[in-house]
């Protein structure tokens, strides 16, 4: 037999024989050699020993290489999806908000819950850029850059809904403090009002912060393009077929390499990694995660008080903005593990940048938001057994939890309640043995049901509350129409397909933050003695064809 | 005083030289040999920030500190303009809200004051960056080195402008050698004007 032992081949990379990077021998306990207990020993945050190149290339890889079939089919589908949502918007406003479920008593329902729900997603991205940046976390660089992107989506398709239940969207307009013929301005006592406020200074910071994060790395995928332009290593544009088809391929009469140049050139403005450059650079970036960090917690607080501010039961507590707030991390993080996971499997060497300990981490904080969460439905309870108001308490006893069929005051939406409760606060549970929160497929599964239950945390606290008002003479059911469920199932398109664009064609791990995280970043990881030795090893052979000083 | 001009054998003239460094830890030794000689016009580049770069290239405080009082200015602009914008509407258009007095009852202006004053210093830091740092610049005579191209992927660089009072070709080279530099070459400018 002609196999090499893969001991040998490190041995010979060791020595110098055979190029590439030296590979820890395989630990079942590690895992993928990133799932070290000891607390005096690192985990590694990028594995198999990757130089600052492969990283570079790894990156880069995910944009210029053709991607996988899986690609086109996902696109296809989610754009095929996303096309559904324009359609229902379009007919909505051609016909009216009558379309929708809303009635006289439910008149806020399907449309303010995805709302609230998109924009619980987005926190996600945020709270890992901005607050893990602050804390020094360095495995937020694993997901900091696709969570920022999902932020900005998941926003974008939040703003649809309140957009489109005024009504009369022409009408839009008045939300802003613009001078109008009646002389009417805006009440900026009015909640509502906060919210346009916070939501779109919320989307913009995020994409500023986005943008900013990605400056760098847009300077990489320049100089690349640039490179192959000048050695004339780049070729023409095929466009494939998203089907393995024996037909000859077409070639646009441009080089793709030159689009990128110029896009990617335009876009990072002649960021040449200077020092000095990067010196102001990180301190303004500091000062974007810090001023996002409480933009973040008021974000959601201002969301809540859309309806902690109101009189009505279930709605007028003031534990509101925390839990709303713990509650749009959770479901964020979930959606983000939701997303990542696949990606491992789908994009080659992904698992090498995003290792079991990153998931493991978030399967912690999943587990930590969950039960944060948990304690915020109890302490609903609690508060209105302790203050004594019987509205209160009947909401939350009768209009929640008791099934219809248990007691004749129960309400029929029961189902909704404890499908939350299962979702967001049992499901997270098994995180407590360390077998769940180490296995990818588990991880996915949990997230998955986070997802659908804090979707249904919004319709709980939105329709069950407004079901069942003061007088039993105002009590009504709310059902959903076709366009209600359509319009939503179209958001997740637009949303899925902002994602597949983003992963195709922009960085989608921060490179030069990675960079800066493995070893050899720091002046301090070399010592005079032997920097010739294996330290440098593997940053020595791509310096192979540098020419002598002369 | 007069600027020497020098140009290339083929009369184009020098933007300056770079240095190619074999890591950070060579980079930062040879920012320290450089600052050192008393140059103003240089700079390093790196695929990342380099921890504590600023110090070795005795920059710290001096290059942010004109940038954090602009950002500070816009916060104050932002937060200010915010409150100023929603008591002269209320000024102009009076709504009561549950009988509260109409000036004295500030505090539903507080949610829309910190969101305005988020977003203008969010855009106070991203644009006093670019502005300091000279950005946009999307041609620069350093493009002009392929090798210097390798910068955003893994190659460490100082480079000094021919335009330093303190720049002579033999010994800054010289003085680069000393400081570790594995490569390095004159790069032109062919457009430059000094």
């Amino acid at each position: 037999m002609s196999v090499i032992n893969p001991d040998q081949i490190n041995a010979e990379r060791l020595a110098g024989l055979r190029r590439g990077a030296v590979r820890s021998p395989a630990d079942p306990t590690l895992g993928d050699g990133s799932l070290v207990d000891d607390p005096a020993q690192t985990a590694p945050l990028v594995l198999n020993n990757r130089s600052f190149h492969d990283i570079t290339e790894i990156v880069a890889g995910y944009s210029e290489k053709a991607p996988g079939f899986w690609w086109f089919h996902a696109l296809g589908f989610a754009a095929t999806v996303a096309s559904i949502a324009q359609i229902m918007i379009l007919y909505l406003i051609i016909t009216g908000v009558g379309v929708w479920g809303l009635n006289n008593q439910v008149d806020w329902a399907w449309d303010i819950t995805n709302f609230v729900f998109w924009i619980g997603i987005g926190h996600a991205g945020t709270l890992i850029s901005a607050i893990l940046c602050l804390l020094k976390q360095q495995w937020r660089t694993a997901v900091n850059r696709a969570a920022e992107a999902m932020t900005i989506f998941a926003v974008i398709c939040a703003g649809i809904f309140p957009g489109i239940h005024v009504g009369r969207v022409w009408f839009a307009w008045m939300l802003f403090p613009i001078p109008n013929s009646n002389v009417i301005w805006p009440n900026f006592r009015s909640p509502l009002l906060w919210d346009v406020f916070a939501v779109s200074t919320y989307a913009t910071v995020s994409l500023l912060f986005w943008y900013m994060g990605m400056i760098p790395d847009f300077a990489t995928f320049r100089d690349r393009a640039h490179l192959r332009l000048r050695q004339n290593k780049s070729r023409l544009v095929e466009l494939r077929l998203p089907v393995p088809l024996p037909l000859p391929t077409i070639k646009l009469p441009w080089r793709g390499d030159l689009v990128r140049a110029y896009f990617f050139g335009f876009l990072s403005l002649g960021w040449r990694m200077s020092g000095r450059h990067w010196y102001r650079y990180e301190k303004a970036y500091l000062i974007l995660a810090g001023i996002s960090t409480p933009l973040v917690l008021s974000v959601h607080s201002i969301v809540s008080f859309d309806f902690a501010t109101s009189i009505l039961p279930g709605w007028h507590t003031t534990i509101f903005p925390p839990y709303f707030v713990a509650g749009a991390v959770f479901g964020g993080f979930a959606m983000v593990l939701l997303l990542m996971i696949p990606l491992r499997a789908l994009l080659p060497n992904f698992a090498d940048l995003l290792t079991l300990r990153h998931l493991e981490n978030m399967a912690k904080i999943l587990l930590v938001t969950g039960t944060m969460v948990g304690f915020a439905y109890s302490m609903e309870f609690f508060i209105a057994w302790y203050g004594g108001n019987t509205f209160e308490w009947d909401a939350f006893i009768y209009n929640r939890v008791t099934p219809s069929w248990v007691s004749e005051r129960g309400a029929p939406y029961w189902w909704a309640y404890w499908a939350m409760i299962s979702c967001n606060v049992i499901s997270p549970q098994i995180f407590w043995f360390k077998k769940m929160r180490r296995s990818p497929l588990a991880i996915w599964i949990v997230g998955f049901f986070v997802t659908i239950g804090m979707w249904f945390e919004r319709f709980v606290i939105i329709v069950t509350s407004l079901h069942r008002a003061f007088l039993p003479g105002e009590w009504g059911m709310f059902f959903p129409t076709p366009v209600d469920i359509l319009t939503f199932v179209g958001s997740c398109g637009v949303f899925l397909t902002l994602f597949l664009l983003f992963i195709r064609f922009f960085p989608i791990f921060p490179i030069s933050e990675i960079k800066n995280v493995i070893p050899g970043a720091s002046p301090h990881d070399y010592h005079d003695h032997d920097h010739h030795d294996a330290h440098d090893a593997d940053a020595h052979h791509h310096k192979g064809h540098v020419e002598e000083a002369h | 005083m007069a600027q020497t001009v020098y140009k290339t054998e083929s009369g184009v003239n020098v933007f300056g030289m770079l240095a190619e460094f074999a890591n950070p830890h060579t980079l930062t030794e040879g920012a320290k040999k450089v600052r050192d000689a008393g140059f103003r016009k240089w700079d390093t580049h790196a695929p990342f920030p380099v921890h504590e770069m600023e110090e070795s290239m005795g920059i710290v405080g001096k290059a942010i500190a004109p940038m954090m009082f602009v950002i500070g200015c816009a916060a104050i602009v932002g937060a200010g303009g915010g409150f100023l914008m929603q008591y002269l509407i209320n000024v102009d258009y009076e709504i009561i809200v549950q009988g509260k007095p109409t000036y004295e009852a500030w505090e539903p202006f507080v949610p829309v004051t910190f969101e305005l004053g988020i977003l203008f210093t969010a855009f106070g830091s991203l644009l006093s960056m670019f502005a300091f740092n000279g950005l946009p610049r999307h041609h620069h005579p350093l493009f002009n080195s392929d090798n210097f191209l390798r910068c955003t992927d893994d190659a460490f660089f100082i480079s000094i402008e021919a335009a330093d009072g303190k720049f002579d070709p033999d010994q800054t080279r010289r003085l680069l050698e000393e400081a570790g530099a594995i490569h390095i070459e004159l790069v032109e400018d062919p457009e430059g004007s000094a």
